[in-house]
């Protein structure tokens, strides 16, 4: 997750450099370096166009060709010749469908493991098996079970989901102060309240630490998957365009794909701030 | 070794109730050592808290004051020997003997009103809301954090932290309150401030505290009597020396009387012939 840019870094260098009260310093490091640094890219990305032409289009030959892409993100001109915002809302929700479903098992999973002994000894071997297997892995028994491929590639996701926010649910719990822990005892708080009005909101940090980088992951998984399955998604799109030589329009999709992963994670982080009324852990 | 027991002038001889309100009797608490055998913290002590008392417990580090709190307050379990709060065996933690804890024990996700309704939620379940948010606020007054009830914990200093969880302790009205050096980690100025606050609430609002601290002036300047430790392993209470000094207290007054010194001076001595033949 480190390739990823975290936005809420940013605006917290933002609105450090405003408590600074110095209006030069927050041009230059929320705008002017940021700006430098895509820059950069552009230079290089135009320079290798220019010396080997056949290679790539130049960045102004891209944006000329991805143009009606640009301004006609919702075109709908006949089965599967969709615009590029139909392609991504179809691939947003296999991701959030799938994500969610894994969150809800995920969760629970956690704070059993991280509540009771016997439960991680039991679990704990098979999730350390399961994680490192790449989530394409469950691809073909995926699509055994539901031979179609929207069920399969959210199935991928759900297991995707289900690992990092499982670990991180279950850190969380166990490491729960016994300050904590000690309160709701005094105050002879039964076992079932405690796990709502102590355990749980302690442990939201962590769950949310759990959540951000399954999101993150199954937003990148996405796309590999969609290349396989085919049919609508901005994945699909990326391999189809390719298939037609279409370069220009894999830069357009690379961007989207970029933009909207790092928007994933800033709204996942706000909805922590929202849930948790505390600044998130930097996951960076 | 026990100095003679004066009585505080509002301990009525009649309510023998009253002067057996927690009563320690041969406890003992051992833990099994790695070669088999056992680690004893605390070896029979025997000890008995009015219902109106303050009581100091002073030790050095390591000592097991803390243990013996925390088996009061039902947070450990003694290996043997018994506790009783007005005659009922303690077994496990209850809200009639209330903890103020040393790292105050605030939820970071709830702000100081909150952290206070939370134990009254669950201490005093059956009272209509108004009148749990009555005592909230009572409360809230009493240690003088109105301004910052809706405030979270790591937007409040240490000291005021401390008032929360002192607020939230006398909140749901225990019989007894447990300090676990409740002014450890303040600053001296804060710490001077807060005895002071602490002692005059509990002037006004008499009950069984017992509070483990390290600071003898402390110990002197806010309880009635003062428990000393002999060092861990196997501590024992050394010796119970009474202050006499009547409520409601002054600390420049108290600090201006020759007893006053040679309390101190005793207390110093006792925990010093400790240290020396520990270390």
């Amino acid at each position: 997750m480190s390739v990823q840019m975290n936005l809420a870094a940013v605006f917290a260098v933002a609105t450090q450099a405003t408590w600074k009260g110095s209006k030069a310093l927050l041009a230059k490091e929320s705008v002017f370096l940021p700006a430098l640094g895509f820059l950069g890219i552009i230079v290089l990305w135009w320079a290798i166009a220019l010396l080997r032409s056949d290679l790539m289009p130049t960045p102004p030959e891209a944006f000329v060709n991805n143009l009606d892409f640009i301004l006609n993100p919702f075109y709908q001109r006949g089965p599967g010749d969709l615009g590029i915002g139909w392609l991504l809302i179809a691939s947003l929700r296999r991701v959030l469908i799938g994500f969610v479903l894994g969150a809800l098992v995920a969760i629970p999973i956690g704070f059993l493991i991280g509540m009771s002994r016997p439960m991680m000894l039991a679990l704990n071997p098979v999730i350390q098996i399961f994680k490192p297997v790449s989530p394409l892995a469950w691809l073909p028994i995926a699509l055994a079970i539901f031979n179609l491929a929207d069920p399969s590639a959210i199935f991928v996701i759900f297991i995707t989901s289900l690992w990092p926010t499982i670990i991180n649910t279950a850190l969380g719990v166990s490491s729960v102060s016994q300050d904590f822990i000690d309160v709701a005892c005094v105050l002879e708080m039964p076992k079932w309240r405690q796990i709502y009005k102590i355990i749980l909101p302690a442990s939201l940090p962590y769950i949310f630490t759990g959540l951000r980088i399954s999101l993150g992951i199954a937003w990148l998984v996405i796309v590999a998957v969609e290349m396989l399955t085919g049919g609508i998604g901005i994945g699909f799109f990326v391999w189809d365009e390719w298939s037609r030589l279409n370069l220009s329009s894999v830069f357009l999709a690379v961007l989207v794909i970029g933009v909207t992963g790092l928007l994933l994670d800033f709204a996942l982080a706000r909805l922590q701030v929202l849930v948790t009324h505390r600044k998130p852990l930097t996951t960076n | 070794m026990f100095k003679s027991t004066l009585q505080s002038p509002d301990n009525n001889p009649t309510q023998s109730s009253e002067a057996n309100f927690l009563v320690i009797e041969n406890l003992t608490k051992a833990y099994p050592a790695s070669n088999g055998g056992e680690f004893v913290v605390l070896d029979n002590i025997n000890l008995t808290i009015s219902a109106n008392e303050y009581v100091s417990l002073i030790g050095h580090s390591g000592c097991g004051k803390s243990t013996l709190l925390k088996i009061v307050a039902g947070l450990e379990r003694a290996t043997s020997g018994l506790v009783t709060l007005e005659g009922k065996e303690v077994r496990k933690p209850g809200c009639d003997r209330m903890m103020v804890f040393q790292h105050y024990s605030l939820l970071p996700w709830l702000t100081v009103r909150e952290n206070i309704r939370l134990a009254v939620d669950e201490v005093l379940e059956g009272l209509p809301n108004s009148e749990k948010a009555q005592i909230v606020n009572e409360h809230l007054a009493m240690v003088n954090l109105m301004g910052a009830a809706n405030k979270y914990p790591d937007e409040i200093s240490g000291g005021m932290k401390q008032r929360v969880g002192i607020a939230r302790a006398l909140a749901i009205r225990p019989k007894m309150l447990l300090m676990d050096e409740p002014f450890g980690a303040l600053d001296a100025l804060t710490r001077g401030k807060l005895q002071k606050q602490v002692l005059d609430i509990w002037e006004n609002h008499r009950q069984a505290v017992m509070m483990v601290t390290h600071d003898v002036d402390e110990a002197i300047y806010m309880s009635d009597r003062i428990v000393m430790l002999t060092n861990g392993p196997n501590a024992q209470i050394g010796e119970i020396l009474e202050v006499p000094f009547p409520h409601p207290r002054d600390r420049q007054q108290l600090r201006e009387s020759s007893l006053y010194f040679e309390l101190r001076n005793h207390a110093l001595n006792f925990l010093d012939r400790y240290f020396s033949s520990d270390d």
